[in-house]
């Protein structure tokens, strides 16, 4: 037994800040003292506040710290671990009330989410089974296998009205019946880990700090529609949640847990992991199949929908990773506790990586029709420097952005549709005055120009000429029929891809244009952005009155864009200038202004 | 794994070791002092001592955790048992012989052991 | 994107082709080996070179035309080798403003490869890669990692020296 557990995060945020480097200094000044037999030092998954990293927790007290230093670890030990003295200096400031100390949970980043996928992220080793079975892990495996017919299970998801997390929101538990309903030998149940939009990761943070719940959630998955073969297909981008899902299949097999007869019901289960080898379209259902039976990840047309002919040419089912996270918990806790979460037609909590303009980035999970505002200025903190929000986009590539004005409606699958965005996988990036929304248009277009698979004209060509278009009027070369050319091809694109990569790779030029099109208008007849980003369009200049001549922006200019002489006003060449704002950042009497 | 009482075994086995990331406020606290004075008078052996007898005896619902010098240094080791809700009592110059005693008859059968609180020698 | 192919005649070495041997007799029936064989082909060789795609399509028995296809097709598939130490030169506007393609040029003359291509000895390979970010410091490249910044032709061969 251990009086105390010292929880370290292990997740991509804290380990690139340095998380090993503590757990290993941890052990070494806690065997100093002789307190390794009192102590336990466990790596876990993320636990959601990555801007404070590297973050580690000390029970039984609940001590928050946050941006850990190895330096600071010889003082931890000493006074926290073996004295009973928290070190107040080094706790994270929001949980320092005064003298007292509050709990983590009472915090504003913590206190609004309701943490129902991410319940074990940041508490349990992701490495042990044995603690993910002490959070009732596997037990409603064993609740399914020994007292629930398949038929039960499937209405038991349906009745719970939860929907896909990967973006689209089809509901699970249709899926799962039309899979059932397919009669062949062979079955599959796949898992889609292959998170592609640049900005999202809460997949990764699930398969990171709690394998085991995906896997459970398979194998119930399996029963269900009658598969008795997984996979699992993660981007080999994340080497950490492949490692941690390779220990968590084989201890599932020690246990038992997958293989033959599990739980003696007669059923078997097993899960083999593929990996992604870095094409953001194998994301889409039949582009993943393809990919994992070793071909080159190309969408094709549907019907047939993988239900009837998937993966191999069998019914499949196909879940991405947070909604089978949710699996475990509508089977233990009953789905009409679960679809009391939630708004009318999207239940549970949804999983949103937290980035951009804003104080706390992370990883935060809140009840369907949280709004916008709760999340960016209560659990987000708000926006740093005191900077107003622009808008938020959600969806990554395939999405759009949400304005001010739409900041106080709650957020769910229907209401984001409505406005123009959608749910998606879950990133949101937060924007501020100093974005540039044709500029965040162009780098989701380039996004999807690269990723484009080619198969069909209207994306390969599409994309890049809307990409094109963009660029024309980021570089101030655009006319106002530009704009509306724009329109017209991006609901081409819309409606004649094969996929949905093509089908939703206009979003964000369409949702930006609906909120922002003056700042469109602004690039093509005044050449001017505002946001002060598209650099085509910006000037630096000297005001005279103000310009010592201490030579300081001269010698640093890269391309010797200024002249003058000591002591005399200089003057910036704009023909030569390729605006790199060096200049702006050496001044030291604000001579130097840029519009 | 062959039956749910299997599992549950192996659930209530891992409990233990992570009960202590609850911070259930229910549990009954057991406060060792470990200020310099504390552990000069031998108060790691004696909160040693705590762990290894809670564990040998399954109890689950306690917290062992330290605290701070109470400014009577002649006391130490010095030992807090806090029942949720109720006062606590204070033992004084506790060895780890004593410790087995506090267990069986205070944590878990609720009788306080008069003869090692403070003032029962006055 | 179109993929650069490795001009470097392919020099086979014994154990590298016993790992590759194992690694196709052990997926070899497994439904989708091709994706696993190519991923633990590149992890034995570095990249793909064209004589390993030829045998693992003749031992599985598909058209090389197939493999060539899914090789070219996922990003994290490289059909050049990576030299011991990588050099990127930065491309960005204000590097080359400052003469970037210049510090290329030596480096290509130097080593006698171009871009996205590997010296024999497999000691260097040499990329022009998208701005670094440190434009104050133009014209950057880096080895490895290790920024070097502020680059006149003349340095490269006092550079070159340290990592020969």
């Amino acid at each position: 037994m251990y009086r105390s557990n010292i929880l370290v995060c292990g997740g991509t945020g804290c380990t690139s800040s340095g998380s090993e480097k503590i757990i290993s200094k941890l052990w070494k000044e806690i065997k100093i003292r002789g307190l390794e037999q009192e102590v336990n030092v466990i790596k876990t998954g993320c636990f959601g506040l990555c801007s404070l990293g590297p973050i580690m927790i000390v029970y039984p007290e609940g001590s928050f710290y946050s941006m850990v230093q190895v330096d600071d670890i010889a003082e931890i030990v000493e006074e926290h671990l073996l004295k009973g003295r928290v070190v107040k200096r080094l706790l994270y400031k929001e949980t320092l009330d005064g003298e007292k100390i509050k709990s983590l949970n009472e915090t504003a980043f913590y206190s609004k989410q309701k943490r129902i996928v991410l319940k074990n992220c940041g508490l349990i080793n992701p490495e042990s089974i044995d603690e993910y079975i002490a959070m009732d892990g596997y037990c409603a495996l064993g609740r399914v296998l020994g007292k629930m017919s398949p038929r039960d299970v499937i209405e038991e998801i349906k009745m719970s009205d939860l929907r896909g997390r990967g973006g689209g929101g089809f509901p699970t538990g249709v899926k799962w019946e039309l899979t059932a309903k397919s009669e062949a030998e062979q079955k599959y149940v796949c898992c889609n880990a292959d998170e592609g939009d640049p900005g999202a990761f809460m997949d990764r943070a699930i398969l990171e700090g709690d394998p085991h719940s995906v896997i459970e959630s398979m194998a119930i998955a399996g029963y269900a529609i009658g598969a008795n073969k997984g996979f699992i297909y993660v981007r080999a981008e994340y080497p950490i949640a492949v490692k941690r899902l390779n220990i968590a299949i084989e201890q599932a097999r020690n246990y038992g847990l997958l293989g033959q007869d599990i739980f003696s019901s007669g059923f078997n289960f097993d899960i083999d992991l593929r990996l992604g080898a870095g094409a953001f379209v194998c994301g889409e259902e039949t582009a993943l199949m393809s990919s994992i039976s070793g071909k080159r990840g190309e969408p094709r047309p549907r019907p047939p929908y993988p239900a009837v002919k998937g993966l191999f040419d069998c019914p499949t089912l196909l879940n991405n990773v947070e909604t089978y996270a949710n699996i475990p918990q509508i089977i233990l806790k009953g789905a009409s506790w679960f679809n009391s979460i939630g708004t009318e037609k999207s239940k549970g909590t949804k999983v949103f990586a937290l980035g951009g303009k804003i104080n706390h980035t992370g990883l935060v999970e809140v009840p369907m029709g949280t709004t916008l505002r709760e999340i960016v200025e209560e659990i987000g903190g708000g926006i740093p420097n005191g900077k107003k929000f622009k808008a938020a986009q959600t969806g990554g590539p395939s999405g759009g952005c949400i304005s001010i004005e739409n900041i106080d409606i709650p957020i769910d699958y229907d209401n984001l549709l409505s406005i123009g965005s959608m749910m998606g996988s879950g990133g949101l990036i937060v924007m501020d005055q100093d974005t540039c929304m044709v500029d965040i248009a162009k780098f989701f277009l380039e996004f999807t120009v690269d990723e484009s698979c080619g198969k069909c004209v209207p994306c390969r060509i599409g994309t890049k000429r809307l990409l094109e278009i963009l660029n024309k009027i980021t570089s101030g070369n655009g006319t106002i029929e530009d704009i509306d050319k724009m329109e017209k091809l991006c609901y081409y694109i819309k409606s004649n891809s094969l996929c949905g990569l093509g089908q939703t790779a206009p979003n964000p030029v369409l949702s930006t244009l609906k909120c922002f099109r003056n700042e469109y208008e602004m690039h093509v007849n005044k050449k001017k952005c505002e946001a002060g980003v598209c650099k085509s369009l910006l000037r630096y200049e000297i005001i005279e009155g103000k310009c010592k001549g201490c030579t300081l922006c001269a010698r640093n200019c890269p391309v010797s864009a200024i002249s003058g002489f000591v002591g005399m006003p200089h003057e910036i060449d704009s023909d030569k200038c390729i605006k790199c704002g060096i200049c702006m950042q050496k001044c030291k009497f604000d001579a130097i202004i840029k519009h | 794994m062959k039956t749910l009482e299997e599992l549950k075994k192996i659930r209530d086995e891992a409990r233990k070791n992570i009960n202590v990331r609850n911070n259930n406020p229910n549990d009954i606290k057991v406060l060792i002092g470990m200020a310099t004075c504390g552990i000069a008078a031998g108060a790691r052996q004696v909160m040693k001592e705590f762990i290894n007898q809670v564990d040998k005896k399954n109890i689950r619902n306690v917290t062992i955790t330290q605290t701070d010098c109470a400014g009577s240094c002649e006391y130490e080791p010095r030992v807090e048992i806090i029942f949720p809700g109720n006062e606590k009592a204070t033992y004084v110059n506790i060895t780890p012989e004593k410790v087995s005693r506090i267990i069986d008859e205070h944590i878990i059968n609720g009788n306080i052991v008069k003869e090692y609180t403070i003032g029962w020698n006055n | 994107m179109k993929k650069k192919i490795s001009k470097i005649p392919f020099k086979n070495i014994p154990d590298k082709e016993e790992k590759l041997t194992e690694t196709i007799s052990k997926h070899k029936n497994t439904p989708g080996a091709l994706m696993l064989i190519l991923q633990e082909a590149q992890d034995i060789y570095g990249y793909l070179p064209e004589e390993v795609q030829k045998r693992i399509a003749r031992e599985l028995n598909i058209d090389l035309e197939e493999v060539y296809g899914v090789s070219t097709f996922y990003s994290q598939f490289s059909l050049v080798p990576k030299g011991e130490y990588n050099i990127s030169v930065c491309m960005g506007t204000a590097c080359y403003v400052k003469g970037a393609s210049k510090i290329l040029d030596k480096l290509t003359d130097k080593l006698g490869i171009g871009p996205e291509e590997c010296t024999e000895d497999g000691k260097f390979s040499l990329t022009a890669c998208r701005c670094i970010g440190a434009c104050g410091l133009a014209p950057v490249m880096t080895i490895n990692g290790e920024v070097y910044g502020r680059l006149k032709p003349s340095d490269i061969d006092v550079i070159l020296e340290k990592y020969k």
